[in-house]
């Protein structure tokens, strides 16, 4: 009963002086507007762009590298074991490329359950040989369904079907951008040279764009099948498995417990990609700054129409106060009207970013960096509509709460007498 | 018979630039069913004390006493909450408020009391307003009304929680003869058939004439209390 009747004298304040509040709350609403507008474009941006590396970055890669011995062979001889050995012209150990028992390893690493997948590659040089020149490239052999879940290989094969690599015998996806050197099309056959000097002929099958130009212009993928013949390996030779987590954070830590349990060489994704998520953060950070800011300016406007409101309503304060509403009161019918403005501007703020989103999501957009994207990526995290009519309501609140606390020191006696 | 309000030893001082008393030793009691004026030339301290007298101003020496509570030791809240019960107010200017209906600006201290349902209520301010005499224009805005009706308006508006008392500054100070001669009348009526205490400043002798009681004031003095 008594906040109904605070709530209808704000209400008709607030009618009194309509066209200020609805500029007020106009105010509001187009900074909740652009605050979830710009958040959610900023945040799409920024996956979008993460995506660009991450999403085909395996968490952690287990692989052999080339490198010397760390134990020499003196060190094993008993009657040197006290001596400091000086050991000349140290060479790396024969390369024994291949993961030790990986079917095993695969296993028991498909059971830990922090691990989303793990894909078993070959990835091997190899010589294009186009008329008399040859081409550097790297030949990955992957399991393309395995290849698809995982790193979203489906996604960046623009021509031909990915799943033509694994039924046709000897074929091969080409990086788009080295087969336009070698000026070949699908159906074609090019020539690989391997590191041991075999020769194989291999069919395009299809081209594969990630939208960066330096691994366009090197890689290329064929099954393991494929990629074990080229090599004149048996079919249990795997080089490289790359493990995707459920928690990318746990990389490193994951990382370093498989290297000492399958004594294998490991890298994690943070020591390999460190700069994206620092790039990710401030681009966050400086969107949140601007819609912030947005709402304070937003603030300020009510903070305005409030005082001129106090100031032309001094003799109804008065009167209400002289007849029985406490300052307490008086500061509620202030409170009231300003948390209106802020709540309504910023429900309508959010259904008008909403839709402002959902446009700017049908604008085409279309690189030929990013061929998966077709229009310009939003993300609609909820996230963002609650910290921006959060925030709103927030701001509006404090904004009306010193004019209110103004009011409800009014002086009645000062006012009435001075008539 | 019974006090409505007491008022004992009551000092007060203006400071600006140098202390002034504007209110010496002020004593008198107000019974109830008293109409009383309280007449004294400009700045003699008449509408100084009304003021202290209606709990507006608690700055001032001395007790006050309203239907046998002391004043003193009360916070704001609990003077308003006192305002709103027991003291119904009529100021020189009407103070009605724009936005609202004639009939809401009088059911406004009613809501705030919250002792009516807001349908009986409704009734009670029109009873109010028929009394008056202008009950037509309930569901006008007070600014389309003449000066005179918008006083007995105010009038309705101090006499809807039926207060104790009714405290008036100058209620007839804005109006034209014919206009002040109506709102007295209405003064009067009411102190005669509804036995309603009232305490009026003013300085037209005309309208103290008229009054069951004056109190004369002087230099912050009471000279004359009949």
């Amino acid at each position: 009963m008594k906040s109904n009747l605070i709530f209808r004298i704000a209400f008709s304040l607030a009618l009194a002086r309509w066209r200020q509040t609805l500029i007020a709350a106009i105010g509001v609403m187009f900074s909740v507007t652009m605050f979830v507008t710009l958040l959610g474009f900023m945040n799409g941006l920024n996956k979008m762009l993460d995506g660009l590396i991450l999403n085909r970055t395996p968490h952690i890669r287990l692989f052999n590298e080339i490198k010397p011995s760390e134990v020499q062979p003196i060190a094993l001889v008993k009657d040197y074991a006290g001596y400091h050995n000086f050991i000349h012209s140290v060479k790396p150990s024969g390369g024994r490329l291949e993961i030790h028992n990986v079917g095993a390893i695969m296993n028991s690493i498909k059971h830990d359950n922090r691990v989303l997948g793990v894909a078993p590659t070959i990835a091997t040089q190899v010589f294009f040989s186009v008329g008399a020149i040859d081409i550097n490239g790297i030949i990955n052999g992957v399991d393309p369904e395995i290849q698809s879940d995982l790193f979203f290989f489906r996604d960046y094969v623009i021509e031909g079907n990915y799943l033509d690599m694994k039924t046709v015998p000897n074929s091969i996806i080409l990086g788009k951008t080295a087969a336009d050197l070698m000026l070949v099309h699908i159906g074609d056959v090019v020539q690989a040279t391997s590191v041991t000097g075999d020769k194989i002929q291999l069919k395009v099958v299809g081209f594969f764009q990630s939208g960066i130009a330096d691994i366009d212009k090197v890689q290329s993928y064929t099954s393991l099948a494929t990629a074990q013949k080229l090599l004149g390996k048996p079919n249990s030779y795997i080089t490289d498995l790359q493990i995707k987590l459920k928690n990318l954070d746990l990389a490193p830590a994951v990382a370093k417990e498989y290297a000492q349990i399958y004594q294998v060489d490991a890298e994690d994704i943070q020591t390999v990609n460190a700069q994206f998520e620092t790039g990710t953060k401030i681009r966050t950070l400086i969107s949140y700054v601007v819609g912030i800011t947005l709402l304070i300016v937003a603030g300020f406007g009510i903070y305005n129409i409030l005082n001129m409101l106090i100031y032309e309503k001094m003799d109804s304060i008065a009167i209400l106060k002289a007849t029985g509403f406490s300052g307490s009161d008086v500061r509620r019918i202030f409170i009231s009207i300003s948390l209106s403005i802020g709540i309504i501007g910023a429900l309508v703020g959010l259904m008008v970013g909403f839709s402002l989103s959902s446009l700017i999501d049908q604008i085409p957009f279309k690189t030929s960096a990013l061929p998966s994207i077709k229009t310009y990526p939003v993300d609609y995290n909820p996230k963002f509509y609650l910290i921006g009519a959060g925030f709103a309501v927030l701001t509006t609140y404090i904004a009306g709460w010193m004019p209110a606390q103004k009011a409800s020191k009014v002086d009645p006696v000062v006012i009435i007498r001075g008539k | 018979m019974k006090n409505i309000l007491e008022a004992s030893h009551i000092n007060k001082y203006f400071y600006n630039a140098q202390t002034q008393q504007v209110l010496k030793d002020v004593s008198f009691t107000i019974e109830h069913g008293q109409f009383i004026s309280i007449v004294g030339k400009s700045g003699c301290g008449k509408s100084t004390l009304l003021y202290i007298l209606s709990t507006m101003d608690t700055d001032y020496e001395g007790d006050l006493l309203i239907d046998g509570e002391s004043m003193h030791s009360k916070n704001s809240n609990q003077l308003a909450r006192i305002r709103n019960e027991k003291i119904g107010f009529v100021f020189q200017f009407h103070y009605l408020l724009n936005e609202f209906s004639v009939l809401r600006n009088v059911m406004i201290p009613g809501l705030k009391l919250g002792k009516y349902p807001e349908k009986e209520l409704q009734d009670r301010a029109m009873d109010k307003l028929k009394i008056f005499g202008i009950a037509d224009q309930a569901n006008k805005k007070p600014n389309q009304l003449s000066g005179g009706e918008k006083q007995r308006v105010a009038i309705a508006r101090a006499l809807i929680n039926d207060p104790l008392i009714i405290m008036g500054d100058e209620p007839t100070g804005n109006l034209d003869k014919k206009n002040s001669g109506i709102v007295f009348d209405l003064f009067k009526q009411l102190a005669q058939d509804y036995k309603q205490t009232m305490l009026i400043v003013t300085h037209d002798p005309e309208f103290a004439a008229g009054t069951d009681r004056v109190i004369e004031m002087d230099d912050g003095k009471i000279m004359n209390n009949e």
